[in-house]
């Protein structure tokens, strides 16, 4: 085993204190007991009480959570069987634009994409609220869903499907015994990305939401324009530890999975 | 019958939500400003046939856009800011991409997570963090102060400054991973055969590593170029009065001068400004896909 070079532990260190030292300033002043964020002034959990009860924060929240289940799962059936089309459907008319089509949304700006949504809707006359803001959000997202699946589906050997089908199964029942729990961690993991993105999403959310509905990133975004809040700390704080939480856990499984999986390699080789 | 259902569903989806909206988009840019709402007057009329339009069409809000200051300004301004960001992102991230892939085995799947968690926290709260470190009373002046390095408190927040150091922060993930990925896989004899025949270390270094890294830090740079080109959020919140970008410029088009038309054609000519980086963006990692197969 090899040392690290003093500039190789240093960059790591520098680098990471970049990365994390803000967010850890975040959560210790969310603890902070005065009003001024910049202030110590001594421990403190009572900005999570006045944050617990702020109704108009509770409702944006629910609203986003709303959002987020919705499009992502939304998302991710369309963005797999976008990606099975793309991998598995062959030639057909209009291939290319339809792979154009997924791969835009990705490099697009946040901003064109909601104004041109926010121009669609009024066009047909439909109204802002949730339905709008789930309509846009599954679109950027099942093209994110669509990579993490065909990514997945690219590497995975065809032959099995076709065994499958040789053997009688019909290509619905092949899809779902074969190749559905193969591709499973890439649908799992292409749901989550979707989620997140839905639930951090704050410019194509501005454009598509009305009145009636207005989600956490919107609500967050108009009252940090007015400066740093205590209450936004308590907020912030709350959101990491949830996505740090999810991550951890995740990847745990994951680990576990990868364990698991080598083993029953290991044992299907003795044999 | 049953394929083509499957390949209906998604098609049908992303053409209507995709492309017809930008259909209309190019089609308010070439309309009037009208004070109604929606508050422009359409000139696309059906009844009187693509032909007529064609003959009408009239490309106003495109010559407003060059004889105003405002925005020539704005889309340079844009694309420098990427590029300023897009280097130093280069500069902090290949140091610790460099240092991760030479990190040992066991340590990597964990600094690999440690880069990865902060892009699944809200992009939004990342930029916030700043707000409150960047300030005149911010953690930052209050340190230098308290180190008397500095005896008055320095103006970051609302500078252009704020807006690289955000931008840096919030990219990050980008450039590394795949530099990493390139550093990863390089064999390490490569360079003990450049040092054996006579390389010092930095020659070693600039000769063989940096070039063997090359798809990964071209990689990098355009996911961090192309979507800062358009970017909103860190502008608006770190950049002052005087930060142009022009994705601060759509909105305020949008949201407040509620002057469609204009908006509409921004986001036209900004499209057209992408167009460039992200077709030589394709090409690389096409190029990348072949050299590995």
């Amino acid at each position: 085993m090899k040392r690290m070079s003093w500039f190789n532990t240093v960059s790591l260190t520098l680098g990471f204190a970049f990365l994390y030292v803000p967010m850890l300033i975040l959560v210790i002043y969310s603890f902070n007991e005065s009003k001024l964020v910049t202030v110590w002034a001594g421990f403190s959990t009572k900005w999570y009480g006045t944050l617990l009860q702020n109704e108009a924060f509770l409702n944006a929240a629910w609203v986003t959570i709303k959002v987020a289940v919705m499009s992502s799962t939304i998302a991710t059936v369309l963005g797999t069987m976008a990606a099975y089309v793309l991998v598995r459907g062959g030639r057909f008319m209009g291939r290319t634009l339809f792979s154009g089509m997924i791969y835009a949304p990705l490099v697009m700006p946040e901003v064109i994409t909601g104004l041109s949504l926010l121009l669609l809707f009024i066009g047909i006359g439909l109204d802002r609220g949730v339905l709008t803001i789930v309509l846009a959000h599954t679109t950027f997202s099942m093209c994110y869903v669509s990579v993490v699946v065909s990514s997945r589906l690219v590497t995975f050997d065809k032959s099995l499907e076709e065994a499958a089908l040789d053997l009688g199964c019909s290509p619905a029942q092949a899809f779902r015994l074969v190749t559905l729990p193969i591709i499973a961690p890439a649908v799992i993991s292409g749901w989550l990305l979707a989620f997140t993105l839905s639930l951090d999403d704050l410019v194509i959310a501005s454009f598509t939401s009305g009145p009636a509905a207005t989600t956490l990133p919107i609500k967050i975004y108009s009252a940090v324009r007015l400066g740093v809040s205590p209450e936004i700390n308590a907020l912030s704080t709350l959101m990491i530890a949830i996505v740090t939480f999810g991550v951890i856990v995740t990847s745990l499984i994951n680990k576990r999975q990868m364990v698991r999986q080598k083993r029953d390699e290991q044992t299907a080789e003795r044999s | 019958m049953r394929r083509f259902t499957l390949i209906a569903i998604p098609y049908v989806w992303l053409l209507a939500l995709f492309l017809v909206p930008f259909a209309i988009v190019l089609k308010i840019s070439l309309s009037d400003v009208a004070l109604a709402r929606p508050p422009y007057a359409p000139h696309f009329d059906w009844a009187t046939g693509i032909w007529a339009f064609l003959a009408e069409l009239d490309f106003e809000n495109f010559v407003w856009l060059t004889e105003d200051d405002l925005y020539w300004k704005a889309y340079l301004s844009s694309l420098k800011i990427a590029f300023v960001s897009t280097v130093l992102t280069l500069l902090v991230g290949y140091p610790m991409a460099y240092a991760m892939a030479r990190a040992p085995q066991e340590w990597r799947a964990t600094l690999m997570m440690l880069v990865i968690l902060p892009f699944w926290t809200s992009f939004l709260i990342r930029v916030y963090a700043w707000m409150g470190i960047l300030s005149n009373e911010g953690l930052l002046n209050q340190f230098l102060m308290w180190t008397g390095v500095i005896s008055e408190p320095l103006v970051i927040l609302n500078t252009n400054t704020a807006v690289y150091i955000g931008i840096v922060y919030t990219y990050l993930p980008f450039m590394i991973l795949p530099i990493y990925a390139a550093l990863e896989r390089l064999d390490e004899s490569l360079i003990e055969a450049a040092e054996d025949l006579g390389c010092s270390r930095f020659t070693a270094f600039w000769l063989v590593t940096i070039p063997l890294s090359k798809a990964g830090i071209i990689a990098g740079s355009f996911l961090v170029f192309i979507p800062v080109l358009g970017e909103f959020v860190i502008p608006s919140l770190l950049g002052g009065s005087d930060t142009l970008m022009i994705g601060k410029v759509l909105w305020e088009e949008f949201f407040s001068n509620r002057d469609w038309p204009v908006a509409s054609a921004v986001a036209v000519v900004l499209l057209l400004l992408l167009i460039i980086p992200i077709v030589l963006f394709q090409r690389n990692q096409q190029k990348q896909q072949e050299a590995d197969q």
